[in-house]
């Protein structure tokens, strides 16, 4: 599904990845952990194209998407979700997730001025699709809330709803489970289950262990820029390398 | 979607009646103006309010407009209808091909880069003597007819420019609802999240940028036509600076802020005449007062000032 080969990434003169390379299997979960300053967020950062790598290579389904800009992506199916949410604060709950729907729609400037017969069977259509999207959430009382409103475990699950709307092949979370109380993780664990249940491949960079563990089909360790591990959960957890990257050694 | 229809017809009723409540040339001419800086300041809240961009060159593309006009129905004695689109087109594609590399920067840099934008083309009128007369300005100018019409009379003008200002308008209103507004508004929020969603950001910063400019130039040729004469003084770094308080004033992200924000800061110097220079200090100090009391202009401001009086009333009432 996705194929990370060799990427390297040099920031001024710190490395901050070196010599990068795992592969995500089609319709798994898979999680990248590390300690802080691992370089995870970078490599995310990387394969959906914020950053250009240095060196290196990403494979989408087999076609090189290495230098594709997000938008780019998001028609092949890639989307992500954002550590510190990035919500269009202005805009309802409902708009945002309609914004989703971006790629799946193509009225332009003038059929949409104009308002033709098209671009209006498109917005319905639109409209109905973000709805979906928000049952599928569990977030539909909350539809003409403004998004810089929600509360933060909300903003998350509407961050979600809005990168489902791509109908993505793959979704890439950054820290999903960050600033979520017990009874919220629960929840999202739910959701990204049921997100994999559809056929769609997750991949989360993660520091919520239990979540992780439970959740995870695979599991890719970055020490220091480097990969460290990768392998099944029970594998990692029993891997001393990684015992000793997040412990220190003895 | 029907409650933004009859919003929008009101609105259009107003409009169309208002030269029978009021009468007298002179008010009937400052409405002309009222009309066309509501078609700038919409044309200026599209790439401003919704896509979040900002311009200080805006009344180079008024002018543009005017200019073209101006020069091609005089000099070269060219159909004033037919002109006037191929302006408008003309300057959208300058405009589109300068959007790309200046849209590129952000905030400060791109204001002083439309700023710059603004200044080159201010200085092309005034130096260009041999097309645009100079400083002394255009004209002669024909006032536009459509069939036995000819509009050269307040009322006539008045029609004709909120003919235009309306279709306008109402093309804004149904741009601002539809997946392109909502994608400008996203850009405005968080371009990064925009584009991860598949928002060709650059692209669509771009084609409004060059939509805003049309409309600009629309405006422009209307104004010439409406004035019969035109000189560089009209186009110049003040004006672009009073449009963009028009669309602050008014509302970002509103259409009929923009209305509000132009019609107040056009009927507001006709009562401070007597302050002469120091209109520009008002202006000002309006910006400052209205941006901290009124953040979201006087569209969201007014109704939310009368809301708080029918409080208050109510609350005496009882009291």
């Amino acid at each position: 599904m996705l194929e990370v080969s060799g990427i390297t990434q040099i920031f001024g003169g710190v490395t901050a990845l070196e010599n990068v390379s795992f592969s995500v299997v089609k319709g798994d979960i898979t999680g990248v952990i590390g300690p802080n300053g691992a370089g995870k967020t970078t490599l995310f950062n990387i394969i959906t194209g914020i950053y250009t790598q240095t060196e290196g290579k990403v494979t989408l389904e087999g076609r090189d998407v290495s230098g594709l800009p997000p938008e780019k992506l998001a028609p092949l199916g890639m989307v992500r979700t954002f550590q510190n949410i990035e919500l269009f604060g202005g805009m309802t709950v409902l708009e945002n997730v309609m914004v989703g729907m971006h790629t799946k729609s193509s009225s332009g400037l003038l059929s949409c001025s104009l308002k033709m017969p098209w671009a209006m069977k498109e917005e319905s259509r639109i409209r109905e699709g973000a709805l979906r999207w928000l049952e599928f959430t569990g977030i539909t009382d909350l539809v003409d809330v403004v998004a810089g409103n929600l509360p933060f475990g909300k903003g998350r699950l509407l961050e979600i709803a809005r990168a489902m709307a791509v109908e993505p092949r793959i979704i890439l979370m950054d820290e999903p489970a960050a600033g979520l109380n017990s009874q919220e993780t629960l929840v999202l664990a739910r959701l990204i289950r049921s997100i994999r249940d559809l056929g769609i491949t997750v991949v989360l960079v993660e520091h919520d262990m239990e979540l992780v563990m439970d959740i995870c089909d695979r599991i890719v360790v970055l020490n220091l820029g480097r990969k460290l591990a990768e392998g099944t959960p029970r594998e990692i957890q029993d891997n001393h390398e990684v015992i000793a990257a997040y412990l220190g050694d003895e | 979607m029907k409650k933004e229809l009859l919003k929008f017809l009101l609105f259009a009723v107003l409009v169309l009646a208002a030269p029978y409540a009021l009468s007298g040339g002179y008010i009937m001419n400052v409405l002309v103006f009222v009309g066309i800086n509501t078609m700038l300041a919409v044309a200026l809240n599209l790439l401003l309010g919704y896509a979040g961009q900002i311009s200080l060159g805006h009344a180079g593309f008024f002018g543009l407009g005017a200019y073209l006009s101006g020069i091609l129905t005089t000099t070269a004695g060219w159909n004033p209808w037919l002109v006037m689109p191929l302006a408008a087109a003309l300057v959208g594609i300058m405009a589109f091909m300068i959007g790309f590399p200046i849209l590129k920067l952000k905030g400060h840099y791109l204001a002083m880069a439309t700023l710059g934008l603004g200044i080159i083309i201010y200085i092309v009128f005034n130096e260009t003597i041999d097309y645009t007369g100079g400083p002394s300005g255009l004209s002669g100018i024909p006032s536009l007819s459509a069939g036995s019409i000819t509009f050269d009379s307040d009322v006539k003008n008045y029609y004709l420019i909120w003919s235009f200002t309306l279709v306008v308008c109402l093309l804004a209103i149904n741009l601002a609802n539809s997946r392109i507004g909502r994608a400008l508004r996203a850009i405005h929020d968080s371009e990064v999240a925009a584009r991860v969603l598949g928002v060709n950001a650059r692209l669509l910063k771009v084609q409004i940028f060059a939509l805003s400019a049309m409309i600009s130039a629309l405006a422009g040729s209307l104004y010439a036509h409406t004035m019969t004469f035109i000189s560089p003084a009209s186009f110049g770094f003040n004006f672009s600076v009073e449009l963009l308080t028009m669309v602050v004033i008014g509302g970002l992200g509103s259409i009929y802020g923009s209305f509000l924000g132009a019609a107040l800061l056009t009927l507001l110097p006709e009562f401070l005449r007597s302050a002469q220079d120091y209109d520009i200090i008002i202006y000002g100090g309006l910006l400052m007062v209205m941006v901290m009391f009124m953040p979201g202009g006087l569209a969201r401001g007014v109704p939310d000032l009368v809301r708080k009086l029918v409080k208050a009333m109510g609350g005496n009432r009882h009291a």
